[in-house]
C-alpha cells in the first residue's frame, strides 16, 4: 500500500518533477510504474510475436510443396519447437501481463501494482530468459527440436539447447508467478472504495482468476522440467523406464500445467472481449454475473481435463472416458460466455471500429475453434485425429483469431488512452479484413488435412496432402505479411498521429474512460476515486 | 533460401488456379473407414458435426441477424436490458443435455475400442528411429519396415528433384501383412523414444512408449493396402517412417506366412551355413554372391555403401561429418561438441579423444553396431545380417579418410555369439 501512501515518492528516478517520468535508458531499466512496465512488456511480446511469427512463415515456405526445399528436417523440428515456445511464453502471456499493468490499476481506481519493484523484475527476468531459449538456435546441434511439449525420451536426446530452454522456461515461471502474485495482491487489496468484486470490470476479474491458474501450474512445470535436467545430467530415471521410470508420467504433469495454461492464453481475452463489445453496442454487458461464474467455472474444471491430450498415450478405458466427460462439459460455461456476448449486441446500437471488428471476429472464429474442439473431446474421434493438423488448426483457431485478435483489438481500443492519440481507422479495417482473410485461407484448410490424416509436426508430406498444404501457405503469407500493417499503424499513431478525443469510445465505461483523462497521465488516481 | 527455388515458387504461385482446377485431392472427410472401431468414430464424428452445424447457424444466424438490424448507422435506438436468470438457466441445460445426446454413443464406441479380449492373433510392433519392427509370435515371423521412396525424391534443394512416386512417403520395403475377417491384438511399444502408429483408416492411433506396452485392435473386412504413418514427432525423420497395411484373405495370408517363415534363420544361432539367410532381409545382394565367410575388401566397402546409405546416413550423413551436437560424424579427425552423455560413451569406447573423433577398434565397433550405445539415438543393429554388418563398418572404417581395415562376416559372427 505504499504506493498508494506516498504518492509523490521521489526515488523513481533522478528527474524531480512529480508526474513525469525520467529520461534515458534509465527510466526503463529501474521504473516501478506500472504504465511504463506495462509498455515493456507490450513491446517485448510484438518483437516477440514477429520473431515468432517468421519462423512461422519459414515453416509454411517449407510446406509449400512436398519434397525438402529448404530446410534439413532436424531445423524444421527446432522451427515448430521454438515457434511453439516462443509465441506462447513470449508473444500471448506477456501481451495479457502487459495489458493488465496498464490497465488493471486504472480500472480499479489504484495508483500502481501492489509490488512495483518485483514488477520490474518479473518483466527484465523475460529478456535474457527468451535470449536463452533463442540462441539455441546458435549452440551445437540447434535449437530444441522435440516439440514445443518436450516429451522425454526425445527430449533427453537434445543437445545443450534443451537445457538452456529449459532454464529459460524456469525464468519465464518464475517470471509469471511474480506478475500473478502482484495482480492478485494488487486486485484484492487496492480497489477503490465502493468497488466491490461484482463492480470490476470483466478484464480484471479474468485476470484475478488467470492469475490464480498461473500460481496453481507454474511450479507444476518447473517440477517436469527440472525432473526432465535430472534425467539428462545427475543419473535419475524419473521418465526412464530402464531405472523404474515412465515417459507417461511426463506427460500427465506437463499436461497438468499445459491444459490450464491453454486457459490462462484465454481467459484474459473473454475479459477483453466483454469490455469491447457493450462499449460498441452501447449496451451494458449482459449477464455479468453468469459470466463472472462462467469463467470461473472454465479455470476450476481447466484442472481437470489434462488426460484429453492423452487419449492415446493407452490409458485405460475408464480413464479416457473421465476425461472426455470433464472436457465436454467445459463447452457448457464457454457457450454461456458467447450467449451473453450475443445478448449483450442484441438491440444494440452498435458501430464497428476496427476494436469491435476484431471482438467480433474473436467470437466468431473462437466459436469455430470451441466446436473442433467438441469434435476433438470425443475420445474416440480424438484417437483418429490425435497429432494431425486438425488439432493444429483447433489450437490456432482459439490462440490466434482467439487469444491475439482479443489482444489486437485490444491495442487498438486503449491506444487512444495510452498515447493519447487515435490510430488510423482505415488501415485498422484493412488489418481486420486481410487478417479475417489471411488467417481462414491459412487455417481452415488444415482441419481437411487431418481429417485426411496428415500428421502435424513434419517438413514433409505425401502427396494427396499437397493442394490444400499450398493453400494453407498462401494464407499463410497474407496473414503474415497483414501484421505489418499493424505494426505501421500503431508506430505512426504514436509518433504523428491526429489527438484523440477525450473519451474516444462513447460506450466505454470504465474508470479509464469515465475518471482520468486522456492519455492517462504518468502516475493516476493518487488519490482513489469513491465509487457509487 | 535458394534464389531458384524462390522463383519456383512464385511461379507455382502464378499457375496455381490452373493447377487447381486440374489437379486432384481436395478431400474434405475423413477417409473411408474399414474397421468396425474406424466406421463408430466416423459416424460419432458426423453426429457431432452436425449439432455443431446446427448450433453454427443458430448462434451466428442470431449473431448477424444482430448486426445487420441493430447498427447505430440504421438508427438502433440502445436497450438497456442487461440480465434474465431465466435465460441463463435455459441455456445451460439445454446444451448439456445436448452434450449428454453425444457423449453416450462415444461411451459405447471408447469401451469396444478398449477391448481387445477374444482376438484371433497377436502382432507386437516395435517403434525405432526411424523404421517399424513387426513380431508375429504365433507365426514365429518377425522383419522390419522402412520407407522405400529414394532419397532422390526427397532431396530437392538444389531445384525439382526426381519425379515423386504415387505413393511418395507412403510406401515401404515390407508391409504389414494381416488377415481379413479376423481379430487382431496389436501390442504396441517403442525401443527409443515415444512414437505413434497411426493408420486413418483403421482407426488406430496408439503411442509406442519405450518399456511399455499398450494394446489396441483391429479388423479389417476388405482386403486392401491401408497407409498411415507415425502420429508422434520422434526426431529427425519422423516424416519419414510410414505404415503400410496389406490387408489380405486368410488364404493370401496363410500363403505368404508360409513364404516368409522360409525366410527366417532357424531358431538356434545361424550356423557357418547361414551366409544363405540374407536373402531375410530382402536386400543383401552382395553378401549372397560371396562365398560363405570370407570377402573381398572391395566387395565388402560396395555392399556397405548400400547398407550405409539405407540405414546409417540419415543421421551420420552421407558424407560421415554427422550433424553438430546430436549426431556424431564418423570421419576421425573431426570436433564433436556435445555434452558429455553423448561424448562419454563414445571415450569409453575409444572413439573420442580430445573433443575429436577418432578410429577406436574394430571390436569396439562391432560392438557399437550390434548393440547400440544405451542413452543416445544409436540403436541396436543386430537386426542386420553378419554380411551387412561387416560390409557397413568396413565401409565406415575405409570411407573419409579413415584407415580402420576390413571386418570380415565371421568377426561379427563371432561377436555376436559372443554377447
Amino acid at each position: 500500500m505504499s504506493a498508494i501512501a506516498h504518492p509523490h515518492d521521489h526515488s523513481h528516478g533522478e528527474a524531480h518533477e512529480h508526474h513525469g517520468p525520467p529520461r534515458g535508458i534509465t527510466r526503463w531499466l529501474y521504473t516501478t510504474n506500472h504504465k511504463d512496465i506495462g509498455t515493456m512488456y507490450l513491446v517485448f511480446s510484438c518483437i516477440m510475436f514477429f520473431a515468432g511469427g517468421s519462423m512461422a512463415m519459414m515453416i509454411r515456405a517449407e510446406l509449400f510443396e512436398p519434397g525438402l526445399q529448404l530446410f534439413n528436417p532436424q531445423f524444421f523440428n527446432s522451427l515448430t519447437t521454438i515457434h511453439g515456445l516462443v509465441m506462447i511464453f513470449g508473444a500471448i502471456m506477456p501481451a495479457f501481463v502487459g495489458l493488465a499493468n496498464w490497465l488493471i490499476p486504472m480500472q480499479i481506481g489504484a495508483a500502481d501494482m501492489a509490488f512495483p519493484r518485483l514488477n520490474n523484475w518479473s518483466f527484465w527476468l523475460l529478456v535474457p530468459a527468451s535470449v536463452l531459449l533463442i540462441s539455441g538456435f546458435f549452440v551445437p546441434g540447434g535449437a530444441i527440436a522435440s516439440g514445443w511439449t518436450l516429451y522425454p525420451p526425445l527430449s533427453i536426446q537434445q543437445g545443450i539447447s534443451m537445457d538452456m530452454s529449459i532454464l529459460a522456461i524456469h525464468m519465464m515461471g518464475a517470471s509469471s508467478i511474480m506478475g500473478s502474485i502482484n495482480i492478485i495482491t494488487t486486485i484484492l487489496n487496492m480497489r477503490a472504495p465502493g468497488m466491490t468484486l461484482m463492480k470490476m470490470p470483466m478484464f480484471v476479474w479474468a485476470w484475478l482468476i488467470t492469475a490464480y491458474l498461473l500460481i496453481a501450474v507454474m511450479p507444476v512445470l518447473a517440477g517436469a522440467i527440472t525432473m526432465l535436467l535430472f534425467d539428462r545430467h545427475f543419473g535419475t530415471s524419473f521418465f526412464n523406464a530402464a531405472g523404474g521410470g515412465d515417459p507417461t508420467m511426463f506427460l500427465h504433469i506437463f499436461w497438468f500445467f499445459g491444459h490450464p495454461e491453454v486457459y490462462i492464453m484465454i481467459l484474459p481475452a473473454f475479459g477483453i472481449v466483454s469490455q469491447i463489445i457493450p462499449a460498441f453496442a452501447r449496451k451494458p454487458l449482459f449477464g455479468y454475473a453468469s459470466m463472472v461464474y462462467a469463467t470461473a467455472s472454465i479455470a476450476i474444471l481447466s484442472f481437470i481435463v489434462w488426460g484429453h491430450h492423452m487419449f492415446t498415450v493407452g490409458m485405460p478405458a475408464a480413464g479416457n472416458l473421465f476425461f472426455m466427460y470433464a472436457t465436454i462439459l467445459i463447452a457448457v460455461p464457454t457457450g454461456v460466455k458467447v450467449f451473453n456476448w450475443i445478448s449483450t449486441m442484441w438491440r444494440g446500437s452498435m458501430t464497428f471500429e476496427t476494436p469491435m471488428l476484431f471482438a467480433i471476429g474473436f467470437i466468431f472464429l473462437f466459436t469455430i475453434g470451441g466446436f473442433s474442439g467438441l469434435v476433438l473431446a470425443l475420445a474416440p474421434v480424438d484417437i483418429t485425429l490425435h497429432n494431425t493438423y486438425y488439432v493444429v488448426a483447433h489450437f490456432h483457431y482459439v490462440l490466434v483469431s482467439g487469444a491475439l485478435f482479443a489482444i489486437i483489438g485490444a491495442v487498438y481500443f486503449w491506444l487512444p488512452k495510452w498515447t493519447g492519440n487515435m490510430y488510423n481507422e482505415t488501415l485498422g479495417k484493412w488489418h481486420f479484413w486481410l487478417s479475417m482473410i489471411g488467417f481462414n485461407v491459412l487455417f481452415f484448410p488444415q482441419h481437411f488435412l487431418g481429417l485426411a490424416g496428415m500428421p502435424r509436426r513434419i517438413p514433409d508430406y505425401a502427396l494427396q496432402f499437397a493442394e490444400w498444404n499450398m493453400i494453407s501457405s498462401i494464407g499463410a503469407f497474407i496473414f503474415g505479411f497483414t501484421q505489418l500493417i499493424f505494426l505501421y499503424n500503431v508506430i505512426t499513431t504514436i509518433r504523428s498521429g491526429k489527438p484523440a478525443e477525450q473519451k474516444p469510445w462513447e460506450g466505454a465505461d470504465s474508470l479509464e474512460w469515465t475518471h482520468l483523462p486522456t492519455p492517462a497521465p504518468y502516475h493516476t488516481f493518487e488519490v482513489q476515486p469513491v465509487i457509487k | 533460401m535458394h534464389l531458384k527455388h524462390l522463383r519456383a515458387l512464385v511461379a507455382l504461385a502464378a499457375t496455381l488456379p490452373a493447377s487447381l482446377a486440374a489437379l486432384a485431392s481436395y478431400d474434405v472427410d475423413i477417409l473411408p473407414p474399414v474397421t468396425p472401431m474406424s466406421q463408430e468414430s466416423y459416424n460419432l464424428h458426423w453426429g457431432i458435426m452436425y449439432v455443431c452445424i446446427a448450433i453454427f447457424f443458430i448462434v451466428f444466424g442470431t449473431m448477424f441477424w444482430s448486426i445487420f438490424k441493430h447498427r447505430r448507422s440504421k438508427g438502433a435506438q440502445a436497450a438497456q436490458f442487461h440480465e434474465n436468470t431465466t435465460i441463463e438457466i435455459l441455456w445451460t441445460i439445454i446444451p448439456f443435455v445436448v452434450l449428454i445426446g453425444m457423449a453416450y454413443p462415444a461411451t459405447r464406441t471408447m469401451i469396444e475400442m478398449k477391448d481387445a479380449s477374444g482376438a484371433d492373433m497377436t502382432v507386437k510392433i516395435t517403434a525405432y528411429q526411424w523404421r517399424w519392427g513387426y513380431d508375429y509370435p504365433q507365426e514365429g515371423v518377425h522383419f522390419f519396415s522402412n520407407l522405400s521412396t529414394p532419397r532422390d525424391q526427397i532431396d530437392n534443394y538444389d531445384g525439382a528433384g526426381a519425379a515423386k512416386n504415387d505413393n511418395y512417403l507412403l510406401e515401404v520395403d515390407k508391409p504389414f501383412v494381416v488377415p481379413t475377417g479376423k481379430k487382431i491384438r496389436l501390442l504396441i511399444t517403442a525401443n527409443d523414444v515415444i512414437h505413434g502408429w497411426y493408420v486413418p483408416q483403421l482407426g488406430v492411433n496408439q503411442y509406442g512408449i519405450p518399456g511399455f506396452i499398450k494394446d489396441a485392435w483391429i479388423q479389417v473386412d476388405k482386403p486392401g493396402i491401408y497407409r498411415g504413418q507415425c502420429s508422434q514427432i520422434c526426431g529427425k525423420e519422423h516424416a519419414y517412417m510410414p505404415i503400410v497395411v496389406d490387408a489380405r484373405t486368410p488364404e493370401q495370408y496363410a500363403a505368404w506366412v508360409k513364404e516368409e517363415k522360409a525366410k527366417m534363420p532357424p531358431p538356434p544361432a545361424p550356423e557357418p551355413q547361414a551366409a544363405a539367410a540374407p536373402a531375410a532381409q530382402g536386400e543383401a545382394p552382395a553378401a549372397a554372391a560371396a562365398p560363405a565367410g570370407k570377402m573381398s575388401a572391395a566387395d565388402l566397402k560396395a555392399a556397405g555403401e548400400k547398407v550405409y546409405t539405407q540405414n546409417c546416413a540419415a543421421c551420420h550423413q552421407a558424407n560421415g561429418m554427422g550433424l553438430a551436437g546430436t549426431f556424431p560424424p564418423l570421419a576421425a579427425g573431426h570436433a564433436f561438441n556435445a555434452p558429455a552423455a553423448m561424448t562419454k560413451p563414445l571415450q569409453d569406447r575409444g572413439f573420442f579423444k580430445g573433443g575429436k573423433i577418432v578410429e577406436g577398434s574394430p571390436k569396439e565397433h562391432m560392438d557399437i553396431v550390434l548393440h547400440g550405445v544405451p542413452g543416445t539415438a544409436m540403436a541396436s543393429w543386430a537386426h542386420l545380417t553378419d554380411e551387412q554388418i561387416a560390409a557397413v563398418i568396413t565401409y565406415e572404417r575405409g570411407s573419409w579418410g579413415n584407415h580402420g581395415g576390413e571386418v570380415q562376416p565371421s568377426e561379427v559372427a563371432a561377436a555376436r555369439k559372443k554377447s
